[in-house]
């Protein structure tokens, strides 16, 4: 709507400017060229003065201007007469145009062209929403929340309500809500790993006493527990025991799964002990995977991460990488892109596959065939 | 809303055009001054319009508004403030929409400034100026719409092509539109003065300022460009003949030729019809600069059958400007009068001369630049012309321009005596000889032709001080006398001196930097050191380091001057992950009107880098020069005497004192 009125002031301001000149008499005094001859003269007459001509030059100057005052002035009278005002009806003509014509056909061209229904859409707003699209959720968390209020014995509930807690950060509530899961539904493993986890994060990615101790239940109860034998490892880091750390997880990479998802964390954190006091990073893998790089909220976000989480976004971006090329193969680099992201992902079969996908999507295309094998055959794998 | 906004401004800034490009015309021919003075109003409310279209475009940048679809195309959001401001013009779209805000601030003005200009001739200078308006946002409209708008907006924009980012971008096209477009309006004077059959030394001094302004832009754009692709381009080189650069160089020779040639016209009353030609072909060749560049025809001529819409309108507006102006002019200036006699040696002689010469530099530019696009189109057969080309007949064209310029000045009207001019030029010529031998001494004969280049180069400074020197009479009258007198000398003297001083030190400047330079191609590895003319640069090892929207790798030099640290030197390759592009940034280092220039190589796997390293002697002379000349065209342009109508209005007859 606002549009719509702001286009209408505009319009107004157009058509004014070609109503008001109609309206105004015709000015009294137009430029002509016998002041310019006039001028001419005087000058002659200054530079005579200040001695910059001679006395011979200032004349014969004087008479060539004085001849083209003379004939400009005869020019000037053979003429028509002074401009006049415009008669009646040809204003009229050119008001009609004005108030008609013009904001007519402004629409007209505006609506063949223009798109008044898309709102502008500045960045800066846009990530704002995009942040706070977890309004919906917080509303859904806080109806939840209502309903445990009312029936605090519902451990389901919680169970539900505490990975939320988890992804929006609240960490000291996620660890309430685990304990009351765990008293009210009995321990797993899973629960005492993410309980281990949310007070991980309540304390800054500080592996605390009370952590540790939750790891270590979730391990009495299954010692293959993949969260909690990591966290130990973390722990173990900390505590700058570095060796056993170390040990801890390269026992987790010997018995990991092939495809495990969670293998190039452990790998990162690995290498990550060479270089004293940095936490994990992710970034190598980040970097191959995203179409485009990471986008800044990507990176501020994987700064606030914990290595785990930071693991699950690079492979987040690697899929929707995957769905685009789904869609649309014919992108060689890509392609290229994501079979190095598998690579360093620690997903040799992904890879593999992508590799053939692409040869798929691209076949007829020798020279983008040639770029894909390259590149497999650089990272060993499989032509 | 935004963008909208900036649409809808532009649509009513071409209905605005189309009514002044009738209204005023019927006004002129009816003798209708009600219809004459509605082309104020509409071209000042006109530029508000553009100003707001534009005002919204860059706001969509700035804000990243990537709904727009340009602003998606040719932005990023990480990029700097500035680049993000610079890239509304940093495409084809935008650059157009630039282009227009020029034509519109230059129209607004003729409007507001020109109150003394007769009235027919101010209203038909106006619509004719609306008639490339109303051109140029049809084209803009329908085939280059900044505002066209994507449905589902991205998050992130495909960036800005990398070799744009560079504070370049922020002043060269710019000043090159300014200029371009500066000339329009001694075009629409040109026509309109066709259109109403008359033509005197008036209307010469009305457009001397604008083409003063125009020209002094368009030196500057050059100029800033050219040092810009000096150090981007990482070849060490300052001009290419490459067709870009061609031309902008081709309005610029033909608006330098205009600007003698409405001296001439504006003081004697003749060369009339030439001037108006060459007002015709200034805006012509600056008509077919811009398209040259945008159109995409340089890179391929089949980009013209890529976008059939774009390039058939462009070669539609070319015909109809120049053809229509061409024939108009062919026409109508048979019935023109002509106007005053002179012998041949005499300051309108000398003019001539220039005018000859400047013209047919043009002529060789355009057909080096044109001939192999029209023999690809004919033939699809691929040549290059470059350097060789324009060095065999370019320069031989403005040798002797450049050495006929310090008589120019010295000559009297109407008839003048060469050989007394030749008598007080004696200090110039004396100059020029100490120079040649100065050089011939230090450089050794190795290059022959370049200390007489030196010499000119001398010739032509010494020359415009001589003619300063001369007009006030010192050496001659008593001291006290000539300063007054210097003192009452017009500024537009000290402008013209002042210019042709520029170029004096641009030639100095062009000379050094190519026949004494040195380069040194070499690979390096950590701690070695490279020589070139007395400095000593010492390769530290490779930094990278992280930039808003880029990663680059900068190489550590430490520069010693006779063992002695001097600063440090930072050449750097950057990569673009957007548009997976890399550039290489130059590091300079000026000493004085030298410099040295490092640009990286490719690294190897050994550690080591290759570098191209160049010494340029007196290279900053070059741009310099250039500066010096716009800044002369300014000093003219401040001239009171120019603008008529003022108290103490009016060009002298400029009369030599009698020998």
């Amino acid at each position: 709507m606002t549009l719509w009125f702001v286009f209408a002031l505009m319009t107004a301001a157009a058509i004014f400017a070609v109503l008001w000149p109609l309206g105004r008499p015709a000015a009294a005094r137009t430029g002509s060229d016998l002041a310019v001859y006039r001028d001419q003269l005087d000058e002659i007459a200054r530079d005579r003065s200040a001695g910059l001509i001679g006395d011979a030059e200032a004349e014969a100057a004087r008479v060539e201007v004085s001849r083209r005052l003379i004939a400009a002035a005869d020019a000037a009278q053979a003429a028509e007469p002074a401009p006049q005002s415009s008669p009646l009806w040809r204003r009229r003509l050119t008001a009609v145009v004005g108030l008609v014509l013009l904001p007519v056909g402004a629409t007209a061209i505006y609506m063949l062209l223009g798109s008044p229904q898309l709102p502008g859409a500045p960045l800066a707003p846009r990530l704002k929403e995009a942040a706070h699209g977890n309004e919906s959720i917080t509303s859904l968390v806080s109806q939840v929340e209502a309903r445990l209020e009312r029936n605090p014995q519902d451990g389901r509930g919680w169970e539900v309500l505490a990975p939320v807690y988890m992804r929006l950060g609240r960490f000291d509530d996620a660890v309430k809500a685990w304990r009351k899961v765990i008293a009210l539904s009995g321990e797993t493993a899973v629960r005492q790993a993410d309980l281990g986890e949310a007070l991980v994060g309540a304390n800054n990615g500080i592996v605390t006493a009370d952590a540790k101790s939750a790891f270590e239940r979730a391990l009495k109860l299954d010692p293959q527990q993949v969260k909690s034998r990591f966290f130990v490892g973390v722990a173990a880091q900390q505590d700058g025991k570095r060796e056993q750390a170390a040990e801890i997880w390269r026992g987790m990479l010997k018995d990991a799964p092939t495809g495990a998802p969670w293998v190039a964390t452990v790998r990162h954190a690995l290498a990550s002990l060479d270089e004293p006091a940095t936490a994990p990073s992710a970034e190598a893998a980040s970097d191959n995977a995203a179409a485009p790089g990471p986008s800044a909220q990507d990176i501020a976000a994987a700064g606030r991460m914990t290595p785990e989480e930071r693991g699950k976004m690079i492979r987040g971006m690697v899929a929707r990488l995957a769905d685009k090329l789904k869609q649309d193969g014919s992108d060689v680099d890509g392609w290229l892109r994501l079979v190095r992201a598998y690579m360093v992902l620690g997903e040799r079969d992904k890879a593999n596959a992508a590799a053939a996908d692409a040869r798929r999507a691209l076949a007829g295309d020798a020279d983008k065939v040639r770029r894909i094998d390259e590149l497999a055959k650089g990272l060993g794998l499989a032509g | 809303m935004i963008p909208e906004l900036g649409h809808y401004a532009l649509v009513l800034a071409l209905g605005l055009a189309l009514i002044q490009s009738v209204a005023p015309v019927v006004g002129a021919r009816r003798n209708d001054a009600t219809l004459m003075q509605l082309a104020n109003s509409t071209a000042v409310v006109q530029f508000i319009f553009v100003a707001i279209s534009f005002a919204a475009l860059t706001a969509c940048y700035v804000r990243s508004d990537f709904s727009v679809a340009t602003v998606y195309e040719n932005s990023h959001s990480m990029m700097p403030l500035i680049y993000k401001f610079t890239s509304v013009w940093g495409n084809h779209e935008g650059s157009m929409l630039l282009w227009v805000l020029i034509l519109a601030v230059f129209g607004a003005a003729v409007a507001a400034f020109g109150v003394n200009l007769p009235a027919t001739l101010k209203a038909l200078v106006l619509a004719v100026q609306s008639w490339i308006a109303s051109a140029f946002y049809l084209f803009i409209l329908f085939t280059s719409n900044p505002f066209l708008r994507l449905a589902n907006p991205p998050f992130e924009g495909r960036d800005l092509n990398p070799i744009l980012q560079d504070p370049g971008l922020a002043i060269h096209p710019p000043l090159l539109y300014l200029g371009y477009v500066g000339f329009s309006i001694a075009f629409s004077f040109a026509i309109a003065a066709l259109i109403e059959g008359r033509i005197d030394a008036a209307w010469a001094r009305w457009v001397r300022p604008w083409t003063l302004a125009a020209w002094m832009f368009l030196t500057a754009g050059i100029a800033m460009g050219s040092y810009w692709a000096y150090y981007t381009l990482g070849w060490g080189g300052f001009w290419f003949w490459d067709p870009v650069e061609n031309a902008s160089l081709m309005p610029w020779l033909a608006g330098t030729a205009l600007l003698h040639s409405a001296v001439v016209m504006e003081k004697r009353n003749a060369l009339k019809i030439w001037t108006i030609l060459l007002a015709i072909l200034a805006f012509s060749l600056s008509l077919i600069g811009t398209f040259l560049v945008r159109s995409g025809v340089l890179t391929s001529v089949h980009a013209f059958a890529t976008d059939p819409t774009r390039g058939v309108f462009i070669l539609a507006i070319l015909l109809l400007f120049i053809g229509g102006g061409l024939t108009l002019f062919a026409w109508r200036a048979p019935m023109l009068k002509q106007g005053g006699l002179f012998a041949p040696i005499s300051r309108e002689g000398a003019l001539v001369l220039n005018n000859l010469f400047l013209t047919t530099a043009c002529a060789t530019v355009f057909v080096g630049t044109l001939y192999p696009l029209a023999l690809e189109a004919l033939t699809g057969a691929k040549i290059s012309v470059g350097g060789p080309f324009f060095n065999l007949t370019f320069v031989p064209l403005f040798v002797p321009l450049m050495f006929a310029m310090p008589f120019g000045p010295l000559l009297a009207w109407k008839r003048g005596d060469i050989l007394g001019v030749a008598q007080r030029l004696t200090l110039a010529f004396a100059a020029a000889v100490v120079a040649i031998c100065v050089t011939f001494a230090a450089m050794g004969v190795k290059s022959a032709l370049a200390p007489l280049g030196v010499g000119l180069a001398f010739f032509v400074m010494a020359g415009a001080v001589v003619d300063i020197c001369e007009r006030s009479g010192l050496f001659r009258v008593p001291f006290k006398a000539a300063l007054r007198r210097g003192f009452g000398l017009p500024r537009s003297a000290f402008g013209t001196a002042t210019a042709h001083f520029g170029l004096g030190v641009t030639l100095l400047g062009i000379v050094f930097a190519t026949t004494w330079g040195s380069e040194r191609i070499v690979s390096l590895k950590p701690a070695q050191t490279v020589s070139i003319s007395g400095y000593d640069l010492t390769f530290d090892g490779l930094v990278p380091r992280d930039g808003p929207n880029f990663r680059e790798l900068a190489a550590k030099f430490t520069v010693r001057e006779g063992g002695v640290p001097i600063g440090i030197m930072q050449p750097s390759k950057r990569s673009f992950p957007t548009r997976s592009m890399t550039t290489t940034e130059a590091a300079l280092m000026t000493r004085g009107p030298s410099q040295l220039y490092l640009s990286l190589g490719d690294a190897e796997g050994d550690g080591s880098i290759a570098i191209r390293l160049y010494y340029k002697p007196l290279v900053m002379l070059t741009w310099l020069g250039a500066v010096i000349m716009a800044l002369g065209g300014a000093l003219s342009l401040s001239d009171r005497r120019l603008r008529v109508g003022a108290p103490k209005p009016a060009a002298k007859p400029a009369m030599q004192p009698a020998e």
